[in-house]
């Protein structure tokens, strides 16, 4: 579905991905790890048009989308959860969920969908006509994800989604994410909360300082990481903070 | 009733403030610049009207009309072959093409019709004068203050519910973000334009009506009072900037008359003493809105 082949991507002089090739397919969740700074959200703002690579390519459903606009890219059919939420806080909470569903309103289907996200998402319905700006972090990160939903997304990203949560609201979001893939939503995970992630996902990508490092099934990463235990030394629980 | 004259003359006056402010403002709230070719669509809407009377028949509300499209129209096309261009490159770069697009604009007016001034026919409305509640006023006051309640309701209604309106407010919120949603920078930017021209050909059909005549210069002084009135008001917010306009206005009166005969001539020094006041007390105005300072590339 999403292919990345040989992406490099810079801020001014200094390189923040070096050659990076991915591939996301139809259905699966797809994490992304590694630590601060190896290049996690730059692949996510490359792929969504935020930021344009300097060389590489990215394709999604056969089609290259390389260097397009964030506006275009959401139209294919990818949609961003941001690092940080980016909640329009003078925006209400249905106003949010209005931008969300822009490029492709339909007056029938917006209906069912906020009931939908309503669902999913009950706190929603009671703060409908909130600023965003005095929802708590949590319920900002529900906003942020039903919005980007209201775009019928064919690959949902993710950015951090549980930083800064408390650990109830960071079940309460893995728990989230769990549902959106039984209902078939493709996902690719950007997280620094590694095991949660690894836990959940069909594949995983680890980056560090901008060059991939593994890529496998969270199985694999297992074995590699007990490997690397025994050879460094580690607590015997490596995977927890290895965190890649 | 002095007090009357005084109320209806400062409600005008800052009525007109808040046009030319809100106009300044609509641009800056998404791009965070200060387009200082803003005054010249008032001139070109001046200059429309002039044309219109001087060499065809149609009449004055056929005028307006065009001289507001006009000013609309420039205000887009410089968005389009300008601001465009140079928008993803840096502030400055779009700051410089601003005054670039003003003396542009101020030295083909010089150029093709004449650096002097030129009278402008208007409707007799605006000579006659009408008495409310024992005010005797002139008529243009009543209706500068009743277009812009107009517009302002009609402005309010389409920020709050239309898709482009809350658009709109995304985009002076996080742009970025808000192209994230699908929504098209080109569309935002010269939606924003567009009012932004609109407005400013509004005000120029009451600016022009004071003096009934224009000159290549005449965007100058609204540009500086929507400058000023944002400053007051706060740059970050729409409603900042009416509230500006109202209280530049409410100022300028209360100088005019407080002042001595002497000392009316420095009534702007007084104003911009004001200005610096609110540029060192509080420099995000009287409303500070709550926009972040994010740049549009």
């Amino acid at each position: 579905m999403l292919t990345i082949k040989d992406l490099n991507a810079s801020y001014g002089a200094i390189t923040a991905l070096h050659g990076l090739s991915l591939e996301v397919e139809e259905g699966e969740l797809v994490a992304l790890l590694g630590t601060n700074g190896a290049g996690k959200s730059t692949t996510l703002k490359s792929i969504c048009g935020v930021l344009k690579p300097t060389s590489g390519t990215v394709t999604f459903l056969g089609e290259e989308i390389t260097g397009k606009t964030p506006e275009a890219i959401l139209r294919k059919g990818i949609s961003l959860v941001p690092e940080g939420r980016e909640i329009f806080t003078s925006l209400t909470v249905s106003e949010n969920l209005r931008l969300g569903a822009f490029s492709s309103y339909n007056k029938k289907r917006y209906q069912a969908d906020l009931e939908e996200m309503f669902e999913l998402f009950p706190i929603l319905k009671d703060r409908f006509n909130q600023p965003g700006g005095l929802l708590s972090g949590g319920e900002q990160q529900q906003l942020a994800i039903a919005r980007a939903l209201m775009s019928h997304p064919k690959l949902l990203m993710l950015d951090e989604p549980s930083l800064g949560l408390s650990p109830t609201l960071v079940n309460q979001i893995f728990d989230l994410i769990a549902k959106l893939r039984e209902r078939g939503t493709t996902i690719l995970l950007v997280e620094q909360n590694a095991e949660r992630a690894v836990h959940l996902a069909d594949r995983v990508y680890v980056l560090n300082t901008g060059n991939l490092e593994f890529a496998g099934t969270p199985d694999q990463l297992e074995k590699e990481l007990d490997i690397a235990d025994v050879y460094f030394g580690g607590d015997g629980e490596g995977h927890h903070e290895v965190t890649l | 009733m002095i007090f009357g004259e005084f109320v209806i003359n400062t409600l005008s006056l800052g009525s007109l403030y808040a046009l030319v402010a809100l106009g300044l403002v609509f641009v800056y709230g998404i791009l965070k610049l200060v387009n200082f070719a803003y005054g010249e669509y008032v001139m070109v809407a001046g200059y429309s009207m002039y044309i219109l009377g001087a060499f065809t028949p149609v009449p004055w509300w056929v005028t307006m009309i065009v001289a507001v499209a006009m000013a609309a129209l420039t205000s887009y096309l410089t968005e389009l072959v300008a601001f465009r261009r140079v928008r993803q490159k840096s502030d400055n770069a779009a700051l410089v093409t601003s005054f670039a697009v003003m003396v542009l604009l101020q030295n083909a007016v010089l150029l093709f019709v004449s650096p002097r001034a030129r009278a402008v026919k208007l409707p007799s409305a605006f000579s006659e004068s009408i008495t409310i509640l024992g005010v005797v006023t002139p008529l243009r006051n009543v209706l500068t203050i009743a277009t812009t309640l107009v517009l302002l309701l009609g402005l309010t209604l389409l920020m709050k519910y239309t898709v482009l309106g809350i658009a709109m407010r995304a985009a002076a919120d996080k742009f970025t973000t808000t192209r994230l949603m699908g929504v098209q920078a080109n569309l935002v930017i010269s939606f924003a334009f567009i009012i932004s021209g609109f407005l400013a050909g509004v005000v120029s059909i009451f600016w022009v009506g004071r003096s009934a005549s224009v000159d290549p210069l005449i965007g100058f002084t609204p540009l500086l009072i929507a400058f000023i009135a944002t400053v007051i008001g706060g740059m970050n917010s729409l409603v900042g900037a009416v509230a500006g306009g109202y209280v530049y206005g409410l100022l300028f009166n209360i100088l005019s008359i407080t002042l001595p005969a002497s000392m009316i001539s420095y009534r702007d020094a007084f104003m911009f003493m004001i200005v610096i006041l609110f540029l060192l007390l509080r420099p995000e105005g009287m409303i500070k809105g709550n926009y972040t300072e994010e740049r549009v590339g």
